[in-house]
């Protein structure tokens, strides 16, 4: 059924859609809307049976899932930013137990400074938390992914972070189709536990493993991402068959087939690229797009060969790994490997700031005329960070950074354009 | 003529013999279908409390549960030595997740539970307490104050055991351990104001806080029988000695925690809802040097010029307890 809505509610109603049995919310911008309105369709009796806990904190809300998901209940969570890092240890626990956890992260950057704008800093900062980690880039595919990763998750033992642009869109209202309980029930059966805590079937679950057992079990879990590059695309064309869109799958492209420069980037932001494209397109620049979907596990292959034709690659990208700069350019390298492809860095959107097109079209413009360094930083304010290590050389006792830099570009609220 | 009233337990004691009772009334763990929650062949070192306090409230829990029990454990002691790969001591349906995270995992498993419709299947939360007092405290907290259905049992050895004896929340003042050494002017550890979780437990209202110790294993297999009749937030926290840490003799961790009790340095009550409903007793007051001297950890109490200042302060600490809960039997 088609609806206006906003972003967060569709995927609350999404979430409803695929009979979550225990849900566990603790409050953080900009994922509050979800968990919010899942909370009163369980108090109306509309999603039933389902639990819905309030709890005290990320690490307590990540800790029930565990709980939830061993004792064989679908489970379902939401987070952001400073939240996903305090619940960190539980979230590392939650794959290495193989609990098919389910749990939107409503990107936000980190602090501090304390920022609770969109950039992809807090998922990126679990890359490695052995969680696959699907990025949405509208609503509809926020949606959707929702709806696969459920599938996708219980069918490997493996938790799933869909990952949205907080505020972009789980605040933006846009028309997006809600699939019917039968069409989602007919996709997403029921859930069956490889393990479960279970009086009938005693197991311990959680054992100390030392040396003798530790790689191997480590090395499943890899296994397990690698089968989830198979699945997801089958996932996605079983999701078409049933649903009739596309969704979800690993990586996507946008007019890229004969392009010397393509764009690679995850969520939202593909959108805004992908109108400069075709501005550019229209004066004749030879640009395209290439959308990660699933950045865990990374698409190594699908990565190389939607991009080895290009001549240059820029990598836009709302994160930044300081002291070596891209993170998703990174993998994309390590995708190019030896290929001689000219490979650009551009972080950008950082906290929340905006990503015009007007910076995206001298951008590209610059890529293609070999005019862009390797790392970029868009739209930097070179007079606001030079002015910053000019007072820290000149006096020991500068003060806070952010302050300083606030009081020097006299604002006194968020600037994001 | 005197009237000498016949007793039958053990002087200095609760403990009744099996013989003497109806076989309705013997211990759980004197029946031979005892669950065995917890198995033989676990490495835990001779003479350790928590394994003997956890056997006796497991299958205290098993036999109120009939079988039908899931435990959360945190990391510690308990979950170290009674799960090394490829092997488990534990008989019942059993998780370890984090360190920090025991209770909360067991609200999850609660919930579980009722959403299928599992209202037969009981939870049980368990860690020392460092896993308690000190890193899990918040989830701990939480699950109390929404009176989430779960037992959460706390065996208390009073300092960190399995990373070396380090310093909890719950250790003792003057108490030795591998940071809070024995030496400087104020050896030990410091005299602060304590966090007593039983009373914070009480201060959440939920239906059942009890204390216990491996002294006293009846009262403590009572105690569980009696948590798991009720529904809600419940919390037992039980005194477990550890001859490692506390450096005493194996063969004194029983003594221990029964001079722990009647020293009034750990009062064992219960309650309900907030308000005390009962005490155990102390029959006659024992001075906390008798309790003391039998453990390393206060050894620098009792050196060449012993701190008889300090001795004073703990002395202080143990009469308090036995005004606040009136624990001394009257004749």
């Amino acid at each position: 059924m088609l609806k206006q809505t906003e972003g967060s509610r569709a995927v609350a109603e999404a979430v409803a859609l695929c009979r979550p049995e225990v849900i566990c919310a603790y409050p953080i911008s900009p994922q509050t809307h979800i968990v919010e309105a899942l909370g009163e369709m369980v108090k109306v009796g509309a999603l039933t049976p389902c639990e819905f806990i309030n709890v005290e904190s990320e690490f307590a809300a990540m800790s029930v899932a565990i709980g939830a998901s061993a004792a064989g209940a679908r489970s379902y969570t939401a987070t952001a930013s400073q939240g996903l890092l305090f619940m960190a240890e539980a979230v590392f626990n939650a794959s290495g137990l193989g609990l098919p956890i389910v749990m939107t992260v409503a990107n936000r950057a980190i602090g501090a400074p304390i920022n609770i704008w969109n950039d992809h800093s807090d998922a990126l900062s679990q890359r490695d938390c052995g969680w696959i980690q699907l990025f949405a880039e509208t609503n509809q595919e926020a949606l959707d992914l929702h709806i696969q990763a459920f599938r996708l998750g219980e069918e490997l033992s493996l938790p799933i972070m869909v990952c949205m642009d907080g505020f972009i869109l789980t605040h933006a209202y846009e028309r997006v189709d809600i699939p019917t309980q039968a069409q989602v029930d007919a996709y997403l059966p029921r859930y069956e536990p490889r393990q479960v805590l279970d009086p009938l079937e005693p197991v311990s679950i959680g054992a100390m493993v030392g040396p003798e057992a530790f790689s191997e079990v480590r090395y499943l879990a890899h296994a397990k991402q690698m089968q989830a590059l198979e699945r997801m695309p089958e996932y996605a064309a079983e999701f078409k068959s049933v649903f009739g869109r596309d969704s979800g799958g690993l990586t996507h492209t946008y007019r890229a087939d004969d392009a010397e420069t393509i764009v690679v980037a995850m969520g939202s932001v593909l959108g805004t690229i992908k109108d400069v494209v075709d501005e550019m397109r229209d004066d004749g620049h030879k640009v395209g797009v290439f959308g990660i979907t699933c950045f865990r596990p990374f698409p190594l292959a699908q990565v190389c060969a939607g991009l080895r034709g290009a001549k240059r690659v820029i990598v836009l990208e709302k994160s930044l790994a300081i002291g070596i700069g891209g993170i998703l350019a990174s993998n994309v390298r390590l995708a190019l490997n030896n290929l001689g492809i000219d490979i650009y860095t551009v972080v950008a959107g950082l906290g929340g700031r905006a990503i015009t097109k007007t910076s995206l079209h001298k951008l590209f413009r610059d890529a293609e005329q070999a005019k862009l360094e390797a790392t970029t930083f868009l739209d930097l304010d070179w007079k606001a960070v030079n002015r910053q290590l000019d007072r820290e050389k000149a006096k020991r006792r500068s003060g806070p950074i952010a302050e300083n830099l606030l009081r020097d570009l006299g604002v006194v609220a968020a600037k994001i354009g | 003529m005197s009237f000498q009233p016949v007793k039958f337990y053990q002087t200095g004691t609760f403990t009744v013999g099996n013989r003497l009772l109806e076989p309705e009334q013997r211990s759980v763990q004197a029946d031979a279908a005892r669950a065995n929650a917890l198995n033989s062949g676990h490495r835990a070192c001779q003479g350790c409390g928590e394994a003997l306090g956890a056997r006796y409230a497991i299958d205290a829990a098993m036999a109120a549960a009939d079988g039908q029990l899931v435990a959360a454990n945190a990391t510690g002691c308990l979950e170290v030595f009674s799960t090394p790969y490829p092997e488990t001591s534990w008989q019942i349906p059993w998780i370890h997740s984090l360190f920090g995270n025991a209770a909360a995992v067991a609200t999850g498993i609660a919930a579980a539970m009722k959403v299928k419709g599992r209202s037969d299947v009981r939870v049980i939360a368990q860690g020392g307490d460092g896993g308690t007092t000190d890193i899990g405290f918040g989830c701990l907290s939480g699950m109390f104050e929404r009176n989430d259905d779960v037992l959460y049992i706390c065996y208390d050895n009073e300092a960190y055991m399995n990373t070396g004896v380090q310093r909890s929340s719950a250790t003792p003042p003057t108490a030795r351990t591998a940071t809070t050494m024995a030496v400087g002017s104020a050896p030990g550890n410091a005299f602060g104001q304590g966090k007593n979780v039983p009373a914070i437990a009480m201060a959440h209202n939920i239906p059942y806080v009890a204390t216990a110790t491996v002294a006293e294993l009846r009262d403590l297999e009572d105690k569980v029988t009696r948590a798991m009749a009720m529904h809600g937030a419940r919390y037992i926290h039980i005194l477990v000695p550890c001859p490692l840490g506390w450096g005493a003799a194996s063969h004194d961790t029983i003594r221990l925690a029964r001079l722990a009790k009647e020293t009034g340095l750990f009062p064992v009550f219960e309650a309900k809802h907030g308000e005390v409903t009962a005490v155990s007793k102390i029959r006659k007051q024992v001075p906390v040097e008798d309790y003391l001297k039998l453990q390393k950890r206060f050894a620098h109490l009792f050196g060449k010029e012993p701190r008889l200042d300090v001795i004073a302060h703990l002395q202080s600490n143990a009469d308090r307890n036995i005004r606040k809960f009136g624990l001394l039997e009257t004749a």
